[in-house]
């Protein structure tokens, strides 16, 4: 019996909609016509038909409940995706998200019958700034990476108004893998500083700073799960250089009301409010990536922000020095609202415990796991991790069995697998996210699952080459997905 | 795990080879690059004519584990670039050394090509960073 929740059981096959199609079939009567019949004009109307799936309602209904039961989400099982805080985002944050107050209002609505969402916004704008020690926020970027390309632009924005946009960014590899494709569409050049054992080092830093390098942008705690520790001194050599720190806020769930961000010496960062405060994520948005900056680079911010004058919240344009609006009215809305309420009712010392909780989990994990599989790096093995851990499939690789193949049979146990082959840093990596919402029992039977794997790598290698067994789907071949991919489905 | 390492090529540390033919270079990754990605699914090569200077990237590699960059061996014009791995970039996991060559320069200055490592130097190389990546 497997030590996670993952059995194998009944599961209902589905075909294409399209191939469930019968001529005449539909889903609903419409009322016999009743005005004189109008066809539209020839140059309108298509020239074959468009081929939509004629169906009933049921199977329209069966079809898609199928299709939803060979899904693995967050409501079904752990989730340990590194990187990604896949933590639970508690269902009254989705009630409120639906009040119709936020859903029917407008946004060309007057500033004075919006004066609830414009508080909202402001409010928001004050818990993000308190959280990382920022002094303002702009909450319309509507995603992590998005969020990274307006810094960088801000970054950008600063230097020209001192005359000089300098060319360089220096980023270390154990940032986040989209920080120099955000940097490359700003217009910089992206410099790799390589880390020695997973630390970004002062001194590395020094070598390598100079009048051309625009910034610095690292991910901290990084993406290894250790905390940068010579922060301070790394961001006093950048700025002696006139050089601003960027730091990527992905991994904010590990140090909430532990530690501000500002008050290590960055000058702008990202939040992602759909990872650390709560908004269902991974189908591809909607996000939010508001970018949270130091006083001397607030005049560069998207436009507009909201103030509070005389007990009224007014929208006011951030000025000529402003990159300008980044997205439609204030961002994806309804993203805040959620972020909104998840700060409101956990409050500050309910976001520090979410942050200790995320921390505790992880090093449980770490310490649980470090006989049956490989810690990378020294720093690693003697630190605490933050709110995540990485592995590698050393040890399994003398039994021919790759990290590919533990998250494959991690799908059998009933677990989505963590992250895997990031860091590019670490060969074969596993890096293992748990947050703060998984219980001790749940993470339990991740690692007992886990470490059942590591025993069977050794005796049934062919068991997990073959894996998964048990979802409907088994091995895909990913490499012949790539390489000719089938776009779209043709009769 | 050994990788083929042939004698007459030079090497850098991220991996790509260089092969000196008369006045032009031709260049490619490794045995040891092509395992480590995996299957290659991806690769994208610059345009005929680019100026590239020593570690410039010139293009990029995809795998179904990880998307990097190319760097230049040595500074010099693509006179050239392999078409057929674009379409068929299984060659290059296939065929690292051979078939599976990536671009070829103009050779400028030459003493950039003994600044790189020869196969003695990378295999101690390889022996090195294997071993840093894998140390508890």
């Amino acid at each position: 019996m497997s030590a996670g929740p993952g059995r194998a059981g009944l599961v209902l096959a589905a075909e294409l909609i399209f191939e469930k199609s019968r001529p005449g079939r539909h889903g609903l009567s419409l009322p016999a016509l009743d005005v004189p019949l109008s066809s539209p004009p020839k140059a309108l109307t298509r020239k074959e038909d468009c081929n939509l799936p004629e169906v009933s309602e049921l199977c329209v209904v069966r079809h898609f409940t199928r299709l939803s039961s060979w899904n693995f989400g967050i409501d079904l099982g752990s989730y340990p995706l590194g990187s990604c805080t896949m933590k639970y985002n508690p269902r009254v944050n989705e009630a409120i998200a639906q009040l119709p107050g936020f859903t029917n209002i407008h946004p060309y609505q007057p500033e004075e019958l919006s004066q609830g969402a414009l508080r909202l916004i402001y409010e928001l704008e004050h818990a993000l700034s308190e959280i990382s020690g920022m002094d303002r926020v702009s909450l319309q970027p509507a995603a992590g990476a998005q969020g990274e390309l307006v810094g960088v632009k801000i970054i950008r924005a600063f230097h020209e108004s001192k005359g000089n946009p300098r060319k360089k960014i220096l980023i270390p590899d154990t940032a986040h893998g989209t920080n120099p494709a955000s940097c490359t569409l700003a217009g910089y050049e992206v410099v790799t500083i390589k880390t020695e054992n997973g630390i970004l080092e002062s001194h590395t830093v020094a070598k390598l700073m100079d009048n051309d390098v625009a910034a610095l942008m690292l991910t901290n705690p990084n993406t290894l799960g250790l905390f940068e520790t010579e922060i301070k001194e790394i961001a006093k050599i950048v700025h002696d250089k006139g050089g601003l720190v960027y730091c990527d806020g992905a991994n904010l769930n590990a140090i909430m009301g532990v530690v501000k961000l500002g008050e290590l010496g960055i000058d702008v960062m990202h939040f992602n409010l759909h990872k650390t405060f709560s908004t269902p994520h991974g189908g591809g948005g909607p996000g939010a990536g508001p970018v949270g900056v130091k006083k001397i680079l607030a005049p560069f911010l998207p436009s507009p922000l909201v103030e509070k004058s005389n007990g009224l919240y007014k929208i006011y344009p951030v000025g000529k020095n402003s990159i300008g609006r980044v997205k439609g009215f204030f961002g994806n809305f309804l993203v805040l609202v959620r972020a909104y309420a998840y700060i409101r009712a956990l409050g500050a010392p309910g976001l520090k415990r979410t942050s200790q909780m995320a921390v505790l989990n992880a090093n449980y994990i770490k310490a649980r796991l470090k006989d049956s599989y490989d810690l990378p790096f020294d720093e690693i093995e003697k630190r605490p991790c933050m709110h995540e851990t990485v592995f590698t499939d050393k040890k399994q690789q003398q039994y021919g069995v790759t990290t590919l193949d533990i998250a494959k049979r991690l799908l059998d146990k009933g677990f989505h697998p963590p992250t895997i082959y990031f860091p590019l840093v670490v060969h074969g990596a596993l890096m293992i996210e748990p947050t703060e919402t998984e219980s001790k029992e749940e993470i339990d039977q991740l690692v007992d699952s886990l470490i059942e794997i590591s025993n069977e790598a050794k005796e049934n290698k062919k068991l997990l080459k073959e894996a998964p067994h048990n979802t409907i789907v088994g091995r895909v071949d990913e490499v012949g997905a790539a390489r000719k991919p089938k776009l779209r489905w043709r009769p | 795990m050994s990788y083929e390492i042939p004698d007459d090529l030079f090497y850098t540390k991220e991996h790509e080879w260089a092969r000196r033919e008369g006045d032009f270079v031709v260049v490619g990754i490794s045995a040891y690059a092509q395992e480590s990605l995996g299957d290659i699914v991806f690769i994208e090569l610059p345009k005929i004519g680019e100026e590239l200077s020593q570690n410039d990237t010139f293009g990029v590699v995809e795998s179904v584990k990880a998307v990097s960059d190319l760097f230049s061996p040595i500074s010099g014009k693509v006179v050239e670039t392999n078409g057929t791995v674009t379409e068929t970039p299984e060659l290059i996991n296939q065929d690292p050394y051979g078939e599976g060559w990536l671009i070829k320069l103009t050779m400028g200055d030459d003493s950039e090509l003994h600044n790189l490592m020869n196969a003695t130097e990378y295999e101690e190389y390889l022996g090195q960073e294997a071993k840093e990546a894998t140390e508890p």
